[in-house]
């Protein structure tokens, strides 16, 4: 299993368009991937999950992957949360 | 009164301006008529999870195709048909709808409506209104798969022949998007607000539109006649002629008119005399920096810094703020950008302050008390803005709310501080820096001449004056209704302060509602202010009719209007002068001064 924290940075929070690059990017791995935030956990598949965790700009929130290629997944998602989703 | 009859009027939400005439073509999305039933066996469980599956699939081809026909035109709004496509497979719709098949042995329309349903009890809990507003989304994807299920199909808007106005209950996006362009006059709706989808990509384009109409889509026929007026947020239907010529003649005019104000953003409000105000923008959002440059304001003259607190457990970081900061100004360079200090509290309130509990917040611990208070929060921010000071140079700082010389006093020294410790750290600092101060209270007023002696400028804050000056809540609606900008003492306290600043040898700038109101646009032109700040959408026309002024003209009518003894005398004086002097500008917006309370009927 692999973790990292993240803090998310684009001004709009995981709305919409960050969740819909999280469930494309996750969907390309094996690994069952989950966001965590004071505890809750989301699907990070799961668009709808992602959203109604409800993290505005701000949020530190920790991705946790579990599988074979849990590490390049992770290492994606990283990318994308750095990145501020392309945001800005 | 516009001449003429016509079969009703309705009165909407106008969300996008511009009036168009045509034809209405309705557009029923009524709901799909389901069937819900047992299943038999295990066996038909099997069988329709498949037939789901099968039409969750001819749902993703739909969407798809409609994509790749709108990807070209409307690049922005193809990323919605993808969320769409994401949700079709989501694990709350998609994996849930199966589940419920083969536990419940239920169909699969009905399985997708619990489905459905559930996920409406989790949206409806989010505090946050864009996310939870987006169940709308969810329903939608269902309500196409379901016709999928049921292989019944609503009319298409994508098949429409002549150019017409689009009647509907609501449009949701992907059939906002499979309008085609050219087709379409207008758009009403039942449904809908401000900043639904309809009303985003209708501002977008363009495209006249009227929304939260309620029943509109039940009371228009398919063919009649009808009179979308965005602007005053008005659908005619059926007019006869003498009105549709009406309708014609504003259209006409109001092209003409939203052209000029629009060509003519970038220029500088001079008066016909040679006298030139500054009109700037006043931002809540690093992204509204856009609407700053689109609409010819000479920079910021109130940058609003609370956003990046609220909704957070702990204040944002320096390095956060720094990025934010910088990016404004540089954006904005070479015009100025006014950055306010901290003002929480009352209404803005970040989530770990809840918790204050007090009873009366705007009188209490908020805004530069409570960074006086609160030393590490404040010390971080005045560090991210010198930080930025020292790079750009185009920043100044504000200080909110300060009442008089001490609280004035306290802020510079710790403001001084800062700058020392940064210097310490061989970090620039903007050495001709400006610090300002937001005189909105009314002892502030009333010192106006000993502050202006210690800062660089001042800038009046309208909105909490004429709450703290007339002692009204205004989110209280018991006293609302007493909250009156053009109260003579407010008139005459904006003139104390003007005065103070203009006999110091200091700029004075205006940043409250008021200054955004075009109405008041000639009497605050005889402040003689050096920037009146406002939204970025209200610059274009406020800087036409301050073109069309005369700055000698203007000290007279501030003259005549600050020997008025009431706001509705001042506002009767203001509408009757805009009619009189300004009528071009004002002509075609009556609901404007029908809005205001002095002004009944027609002024003349």
């Amino acid at each position: 299993m692999v973790r990292k924290e993240f803090t998310v940075l684009n001004k709009l929070g995981l709305h919409a368009r960050a969740a819909a690059k999280i469930v494309q990017t996750s969907s390309q791995f094996q690994s069952r991937i989950l966001i965590i935030k004071n505890g809750r956990e989301a699907d990070a598949k799961s668009m709808l999950d992602i959203m109604t965790l409800s993290c505005p700009q701000g949020t530190r929130i920790e991705l946790c992957a579990e599988g074979k290629d849990a590490a390049e997944a992770l290492a994606a998602l990283a990318v994308l949360f750095d990145n501020k989703f392309g945001e800005e | 009164m516009p001449p003429g009859n016509a079969r009703m009027i309705l009165k909407g939400i106008g969300v996008s301006p511009g009036v168009a005439i045509g034809k209405a073509y309705r557009v029923d999305r009524d709901r799909v008529s389901l069937v819900y039933y047992y299943l038999p066996s295990p066996a038909q469980t099997e069988k329709e999870k498949k037939r789901f599956d099968a039409a969750v699939d001819k749902t993703e081809a739909d969407l798809k195709e409609i994509k790749s026909k709108i990807a070209g035109e409307f690049p922005e709004h193809s990323f919605i048909l993808d969320t769409h496509i994401y949700m079709l497979r989501d694990r709350m719709l998609y994996d849930e709808t199966i589940r419920l098949i083969g536990e419940q042995g239920i169909n699969a329309e009905w399985a997708l409506r619990q489905a459905v349903e559930n996920a409406q009890l989790i949206f409806a809990k989010i505090e946050d209104e864009y996310i939870r507003s987006r169940i709308s989304d969810v329903d939608y994807v269902a309500e196409r798969v379901l016709e999928n299920l049921t292989g019944q199909n609503r009319r298409s808007v994508a098949g429409i022949k002549e150019r017409v106005i689009i009647v509907a209950q609501d449009l949701s996006p992907a059939d906002t998007l499979q309008l085609q362009v050219e087709k379409t006059l207008g758009f009403v709706t039942d449904m809908g607000g401000k900043t639904s989808h309809t009303a985003i990509i209708t501002r977008s384009l363009d495209i006249p539109a009227v929304v939260g109409l309620e029943n509109v889509h039940q009371a228009v026929r398919s063919g009649e006649i009808l009179v979308v007026d965005g602007y005053a947020g008005k659908v005619i239907i059926d007019p006869d002629e003498e009105l549709l010529n009406y309708y014609y003649e504003r259209q006409f005019k109001l092209d003409n008119y939203r052209k000029e104000v629009t060509r003519c953003a970038e220029l500088p409000a001079e008066t016909e005399d040679g006298y030139t105000i500054k009109i700037q923008a006043n931002i809540e959002l690093l992204e509204e920096v856009v609407a700053v440059i689109d609409n010819g304001a000479e920079g910021v003259g109130l940058y609003r810094t609370e956003y990046l607190y609220l909704n957070l457990d702990d204040p944002p970081d320096e390095e956060t703020l720094f990025w934010d900061y910088r990016e404004v100004a540089e954006i904005i360079y070479p015009e100025m950008v006014t950055i306010r200090t901290l003002d929480l509290g009352a209404d803005k309130v970040p989530t770990r302050m809840r918790k204050l509990g007090e009873t009366n917040p705007a009188l209490g611990l908020r805004s530069i008390r409570l960074c006086l208070q609160e030393d590490e929060l404040f010390r971080t921010q005045l560090r991210a803005i010198l930080r930025v000071s020292g790079i750009t140079k185009n920043v100044r700082i504000m200080f909110p709310m300060i009442s008089g010389l001490g609280e004035l006093h306290a802020a510079k020294d710790i403001l001084n501080q800062v700058k020392q410790s940064l210097i310490q750290e061989s970090i620039e600092v903007d050495q001709d820096l400006q610090v300002g101060i937001m005189i909105e209270v009314p002892s502030a007023v009333a010192v106006a001449d000993l502050l202006a002696k210690e800062v660089d400028f001042f800038s009046i804050g309208t909105n909490d004056l004429v709450q703290f000056a007339l002692a009204i809540d205004r989110v209280n609606e018991n006293v609302a209704h007493l909250y009156e900008p053009l109260h003579p003492a407010i008139l005459r306290m904006v003139k104390q302060a003007a005065d103070a600043g203009r006999l110091a040898g200091i700029p004075v700038s205006l940043c409250g509602e008021l200054a955004a109101e075009p109405l008041y646009a000639p009497i605050l032109l005889g402040f003689e202010l050096d920037s009146l700040s406002m939204n970025p959408m209200a610059v274009p026309r406020v800087k036409k009719i301050i073109r069309n002024a005369n700055l000698e003209e203007s000290k007279v009518y501030l003259q005549e209007v600050l020997q008025l003894s009431t706001a509705s005398k001042v506002n009767e004086y203001l509408c009757n002068l805009a009619w009189r002097r300004f009528r071009e500008d004002f002509e075609l917006f009556e609901d404007e001064m029908g809005r205001l309370p002095a002004a009944n009927g027609n002024p003349q």
